[in-house]
């Protein structure tokens, strides 16, 4: 059986040969998902049956791309043509779309075949994939612990090698907090780069679509099959896509490098102070230049964000409304009691609370308080990373501020929770691009380093990310826990 | 700030929502805190900052006025609840 934990280029290698077939990859993906998914829990759809079909049309065929003839997966808020998308909640149990999301019809166009979708705290509001409306998601490395989250399935699926890689989507750090958590290396791109046509919205000025893969050389070709302009989605911005892989050339002599005084001024947890040092002498001897900068509003981004992303939630949950999507509470007396009782039953506690927190900062009398406000402080944290960003060609930053934690532990309180995602959500409120690749374990976890870009520069965060990972040996482990070898 | 059960009940009003006892009891706890955290925001002078509402870049985007094929009917109704000749199917909205 083959081992999809080799990366995409070896994977091509052996679809060229003809050693292996396309066929020979997505059943040594379903065989692994068998194996050990009742474990991990990574998957809410398995699409077995439309997969061999499609591995079989390709038997024998020569890959035309790079992606041609390889399985991946997808979180479920994906649009996916005939196959179940819940997006992790009960209210879009039996919904089954009518249409493909933009990034879909590009992998399939591209060879790629969809063996499945992923779990997902409901509606990507949360940082565990506890908020499912299924079933939590465990991390491989610790059964007991999360996988992080939103995009937890994903992150996990591709840290067990289930599939070589999978496409998450990143609101204030659902791709590169889960990708941390795993292991495996996470990518947020610029918000534009990437067609949402087909995602569902969570918090549209903020929502971006990236993979989640194994190296930041997979993270670099998903990312070029991926990105461009859409007519579908009026947000995706029509630039030239730069051809990525030609960035990644291991030299990143004399790149300016930021360190947010801001960020490791805080009492910051012992073990990752440690590997951030140790990542921060790699990146020096690897020519980089550190240099201090200075983002003075970080302290106000969770709060802005969590006031931005519940009232952009509340307007775009609005359409679940028992009309359209599948699932209706039976039992109404009117139009307004079955929009009450098909909501209330079909959200869950957290989407409940952000929709009241969202639905509340928007209403009459409280949104100069709380909505306004909050957009006027996204500016401050908007220019604290232009004005860094006159100095530096990155910024250098945790992923999150520890490991992935246990199962049941942040539940009980939504604030404890949401402090998990403060280095990552100040980049999505500026629209920037920024990657997780793994820096090193503690006690035995794997932790993530964070590089930010300037809008557009992809490239640049992709370059370093590689340099680094070729200098050190975090990137690519592999979880004991289901078999692997750390 | 602190939101009471009373204005947990308006809220989830607007919001189509129907909340139990229990449930009013523990959000307005919670959302109290939440709102108190987001409350650090007022310790900011904001004074002629524009507010961002969206950081993409700015572009028109227009098409051709021209028709393009629909998904069909059978297909965009596949997902209703209920749906009665060629349409979505609500409860009644008037009595009689």
């Amino acid at each position: 059986m083959q081992d999809l934990t080799v990366g995409i280029a070896q994977l091509h290698d052996w679809l060229k040969s003809g050693d292996v077939t396309s066929l020979d990859l997505v059943a040594a993906s379903f065989a692994r998902i068998g194996a050990i998914d009742s474990a991990v829990q990574a998957f809410l759809t398995v699409t077995e049956e439309a997969a061999l079909v499609r591995a079989k049309e390709n038997a024998g065929k020569t890959p035309d791309g790079i992606l041609d003839g390889i399985p991946f997966a997808l979180k479920d808020n994906m649009a996916t043509r005939g196959v179940k998308t819940t997006c992790g909640s009960r209210i879009l149990e039996e919904y089954i779309p009518p249409y493909s999301a933009t990034v879909m019809d590009r992998l399939d166009a591209a060879g790629g075949v969809l063996v499945g979708k992923l779990n997902m705290d409901e509606f990507a509001m949360g940082s565990s994939t506890e908020n499912s409306g299924f079933f939590p998601t465990r991390n491989p490395w610790n059964l007991g612990t999360v996988p992080g989250g939103s995009s937890g399935g994903a992150a996990a699926a591709v840290a067990s090698g289930m599939v070589p890689y999978a496409l998450g989507s990143d609101t204030g750090g659902s791709i590169r907090q889960p990708a941390a958590y795993c292991g495996v290396v996470g990518l947020k791109p610029t918000y534009g780069r990437v067609s949402r046509y087909g995602l569902v919205a969570y918090a549209s000025s903020l929502d971006q679509i990236g993979p989640l893969t194994r190296t930041v050389e997979d993270a670099a070709l998903v990312l070029q099959a991926i990105a461009g302009y859409d007519h579908r989605d009026s947000t995706s911005v029509n630039l030239p896509v730069p051809d990525y892989m030609t960035a990644l050339t291991g030299d990143i002599r004399g790149l300016r490098i930021g360190l947010p005084k801001d960020y490791f001024a805080h009492d910051m947890d012992a073990g990752m102070r440690k590997v951030m040092d140790a990542a921060m002498e790699v990146l020096r001897g690897l020519g980089a230049e550190l240099v201090e900068v200075e983002l003075p509003h970080t302290e106000y981004a969770l709060s802005a964000y969590y006031l931005i992303a519940p009232a952009e939630a509340s307007s775009n949950l609005a359409r679940y409304d028992g009309v359209r999507y599948g699932f209706r509470a039976k039992d109404a007396e009117n139009l307004l009691d079955m929009y009450n009782k098909t909501r209330s039953r079909g959200f869950g506690t957290e989407v409940k609370r952000r929709i009241l927190i969202g639905t509340y900062a928007l209403s009459s009398g409280y949104y100069d308080a709380y909505y306004k406000r909050a957009q006027q402080v996204r500016t401050l944290i908007r220019r604290d990373f232009e004005t860094a960003f006159e100095r530096v060609d990155l910024v250098f930053a945790p992923t999150a501020p520890t490991t992935a934690f246990k199962l049941g532990e942040k539940t009980s309180d939504p604030l404890t929770m949401y402090l998990s995602d403060i280095y990552t959500i100040p980049v999505n409120l500026a629209g920037l691009p920024a990657i997780s690749v793994p820096c090193g374990l503690i006690d035995g976890m794997p932790a993530g380093l964070q590089l930010i870009g300037r809008m557009f520069d992809e490239a640049t965060v992709l370059r370093a990310a590689h340099a680094y990972e070729q200098a050190t040996e975090w990137t690519g482990k592999r979880p004991q826990a289901i078999g692997g070898q750390a | 700030m602190s939101l009471s059960k009373k204005d947990v009940e308006y809220v989830a009003a607007l919001a189509r929502l129907h909340v139990t006892e229990v449930e009013k009891e523990a959000l307005s706890a919670e959302l109290s805190r939440i709102l108190e955290y987001a409350g650090e925001l007022k310790k900011l002078d904001l004074a002629g900052v524009e507010p961002t509402s969206h950081v993409g870049v700015t572009q028109t985007v227009v098409r051709k006025d021209e028709p393009r094929a629909s998904l069909p009917l059978a297909t965009v109704l596949a997902n209703a609840p209920d749906a009665e000749e060629d349409q979505f199917k609500v409860p009644a909205i008037l009595e009689g």
